[in-house]
């Protein structure tokens, strides 16, 4: 019995020592080394992209847990698709445990870096650039973790994206840090998703700064707890030019952060500013932002068809509080029905916080649950606009309210997401 | 004298099972062979001639690979046979092995003209579970060898109005095998299932129903009498919606399927579904980014040129077409029966 112990003990260690370096370099072979490589691979391996400038034509893709591909800088390794052929993505990842570090993936007809079902993706010092500039042919999403657990994504740049920067969607347990997210339709966004860290990121010339999203007809919705905090979201003033029909669509370009029908989101020390529609918007899930103020109606019948009848389209237990607001509003993007509507609404002195105010009909009239109710505190001299929807339907006069007093309660700080992060990180 | 004649007849039975028969250690060993002949899955590789056991097969809706035909075997070890699951391929055991050749005509006019073999994809079941890889014909076409990382092939052949179309063929990678081929996260075959498998067939000894051919061959097991059956997607004498709906379960149905590679994003066509909302209809794309074309929903009844599904099918761009891997070329008898399809649905 001992000896069998040593043995395996043995083989455990020689398992370790075992792991190897794999270098790749450029060149025109390097469509199939690369694959190759990423499907021989072991767990444990380090694949090392040295530096240069590497062209594809397909996409890659990585399915060996355990795996490391390594580059030499964000400026130095570069993966280029600006001849891709074919292949939804640049890098797609569908195994556990994954590190992906100091590399560049450039131009990819789709998702630059796409990520299914991983348990631990860790994403660090990389850049997503489409380097042409804001465009709606490039591709939807820089870093793209999706039904993926403990995730981490730090130190990263996106650039260029025509939906977001960096998007997780459907996944658990998440940090997003450090990143800087410029140009793109949506910065940084996280949808469906439980458990998100989001903080000293720099969120600045996209149409729209930090999404907090939630749809329907998804396997994983109720997207909760998020912690949005000590991010700059500065100056996003890009035109949106998303492809229509998407959802990030809809964002008015000079969005700050957008809250839409989730629960349990703290927004606090942020620097919020210099965004020309509105800095902070909390709104509900609707069809069209129109049919979301008007006909609430419609969209109960909607909900019968959704799969999960529990899907719940409007935001609750949201916490603003300790943030540092500059000027809002000063250039609303009235070509999008939201800020349409909030510039008629507010006679030309445009919130820094806004709330569309939908909600079950029962809380219309009555009110919010005491638990359920939005919390706005100690954010300087921020101003607050909410449309009261029922007098909105019925066209009565002053369907507004700009008093903040009433939802001055007491912060419930959510306690901080924790991830298993890899020893060598 | 009895050792010395089993030792005879091993012998016997070594050569014969290297000259004649399919050699099982190459499904079931570790390492892929490098060369498609080491399986021995045929008498006359090049001729496509199977080994005994190794049975040919039809599907009556099948995936669309840039036109080109397809050949299909199936292999299970002596003594076995695979048992019929609902709703899945037949559950082959350990020691299988399906078989399809990726092929062109020259001339799809007149066949005598000889073949372009392309690849010829293995699905093995090996202790671990099925893995899939394929094999790629060399140009002088006397033999596949194994590409793990896929490969381009730029080809053409004549079609049958006479046209040459040149394709760059794609071979999947291991990975992108996995793609359609997984549930769950685990390899499993897709087509052999009994409703794709239940059609009459020219066999040598006259026309027969093809899961009975089967059955009597002992390559799979009973079968209940009463399952759905999908249409032949091409076959017009079927209802329009029973054709578009065959066609995306095999084409779309094997990733957008709750358990598919493509489940985040709420977009089913498998043969099951009936809920409309996952049907696409009337949906708003998830995470489409330009693959939506500036179109609001995956299908608008009454109005296929407004339909998300329409347009990426319609596609040859990466990024926006679909199915993401294993097509270039416009399917254009598919988007006819699906436009009509979209055209034929409701306003309500």
């Amino acid at each position: 019995m001992r000896k069998l112990f040593v043995f395996l003990f043995i083989i455990n260690l020689s398992q370790l020592i075992q792991a190897d370096i794999i270098t790749i370099e450029p060149g025109s072979e390097v469509q199939e080394k690369l694959q190759e490589a990423l499907i021989l691979a072991k767990s444990g391996d380090t694949i090392q992209l040295v530096a240069g400038i590497y062209n594809f034509s397909d996409g890659l893709s990585l399915d060996i847990d355990d795996v490391v591909i390594q580059g030499a800088g964000m400026q130095n390794t570069i993966l280029s698709f600006s001849e891709q052929k074919s292949g939804a993505q640049g890098l797609l990842v569908t195994s556990n445990g994954v590190i992906l570090k100091d590399f560049a993936v450039e131009d990819t007809k789709g998702d630059a870096i796409k990520v299914i079902g991983s348990n631990g993706i860790y994403m660090i010092n990389l850049r997503a650039e489409w380097t042409q500039g804001p465009k709606s042919t490039n591709g939807a999403y820089g870093f793209y973790p999706v039904e993926s657990k403990n995730v981490l994504i730090d130190g990263c740049i996106a650039i260029g994206a025509s939906d977001a920067g960096i998007y997780v969607g459907q996944s658990d347990n998440i940090i997003v840090r450090n990143n800087l997210a410029q140009y793109n339709v949506a910065g940084i966004e996280i949808e469906n998703s439980f458990y998100a860290d989001v903080y000293d990121n720099i969120a600045t010339h996209n149409s729209g700064g930090i999404l907090v999203f939630d749809l329907p007809n998804l396997p994983q919705q109720g997207g909760h707890h998020v912690r949005v905090f000590r991010n700059k979201v500065v100056d996003n003033d890009t035109d949106n030019f998303a492809p229509a029909g998407n959802i990030v669509g809809e964002v008015p370009r000079g969005t700050g952060i957008i809250i839409m029908a989730n629960s349990d989101v703290e927004i606090f020390a942020n620097e919020i500013s210099g965004n020309g529609t509105v800095n902070i918007a909390i709104v509900s899930f609707g069809d069209s932002n129109e049919e979301v103020l008007s006909n609430d109606l419609y969209r109960e019948k909607e909900q019968e068809r959704y799969t999960n009848k529990n899907y719940y389209p409007h935001p609750k237990s949201i916490q603003v509080h300790g943030n540092k607001f500059g000027s809002s509003g000063f250039d609303p993007d009235v070509e999008k029905e939201v800020a349409r509507i909030l510039a008629d609404l507010s006679n030309g002195d445009m919130p820094d916080i806004f709330w569309d105010g939908v909600l079950p009909f029962f809380q219309m009239i009555f009110g919010q649950p005491k638990d359920e109710k939005l919390v706005m505190r100690n954010n300087g001299d921020a101003s607050f606009l909410a449309i009261n929807p029922v007098k909105f339907f019925f066209s009565i006069s002053d369907p507004i309210t700009r008093k903040q007093e009433i939802y001055q309660g007491k912060i419930k700080p959510l306690s901080p997401v924790t991830i298993d992060i890899p020893e060598e990180l | 004298m009895k050792i010395t004649l089993r030792i005879l007849s091993y012998l016997a039975f070594f050569l014969s099972s290297s000259l004649f028969a399919v050699n099982d250690v190459s499904i079931t060993g570790v390492e892929f062979p490098k060369s498609l002949s080491e399986f021995g899955f045929f008498i006359n590789q090049d001729k496509q001639i199977p080994s005994k056991n190794v049975h040919p097969y039809e599907l009556i809706t099948t995936l669309f690979s840039d036109y080109s035909y397809k050949k299909r075997f199936v292999y299970v070890p002596k003594g076995e046979k695979g048992f019929y699951q609902k709703n899945q391929a037949f559950n082959f055991p350990v020691g299988s092995a399906l078989i399809k050749t990726f092929y062109y005509p020259q001339d799809e006019r007149n066949l005598e003209l000889g073949l372009r073999l392309l690849e010829t994809r293995v699905l093995l079941h090996k202790e671990s579970g099925w893995e899939a890889v394929s094999y790629v014909w060399n140009e002088e076409q006397t033999e596949a060898f194994i590409k793990i990382a896929g490969k381009t092939i730029n080809t053409s052949w004549v079609n049958k109005q006479g046209s040459t179309i040149p394709v760059r063929y794609r071979v999947p990678n291991k990975n992108q095998c996995k793609e359609c081929h997984s549930a769950n996260d685990e390899i499993l075959p897709i087509g052999p299932k009994a409703r794709n498998l239940n059609k009459n067939i020219f066999y040598e000894e006259g026309v027969k129903n093809q899961l009975i051919y089967l059955l009597e061959e002992e390559v799979i097991g009973s079968y209940p009498k009463n399952f759905n059956t999908i249409v032949d997607w091409e076959n017009k004498d079927y209802p329009i919606e029973s054709r578009a709906r065959a066609y995306l379960a095999i084409n779309c149905g094997h990733c957008h399927t709750p358990s598919g590679v493509a489940n985040s994003t709420g977009l089913y066509l498998d043969f099951n579904e009936t809920r409309s909302i996952h049907l696409g209809i009337k949906k708003r794309p998830v995470a489409a980014g330009r693959g939506s074309g500036n179109f609001k929903y995956s299908i608008v009844p009454g109005n296929a040129e407004e339909s998300i599904l329409l347009f990426r099918m319609i596609s040859t761009e990466p990024g926006i077409m679909m199915p993401e891997s294993g097509r270039s070329l416009i399917h254009h008898e598919a988007i006819s029966v699906i436009s009509q399809w979209i055209q034929s649905m409701s306003l309500n």
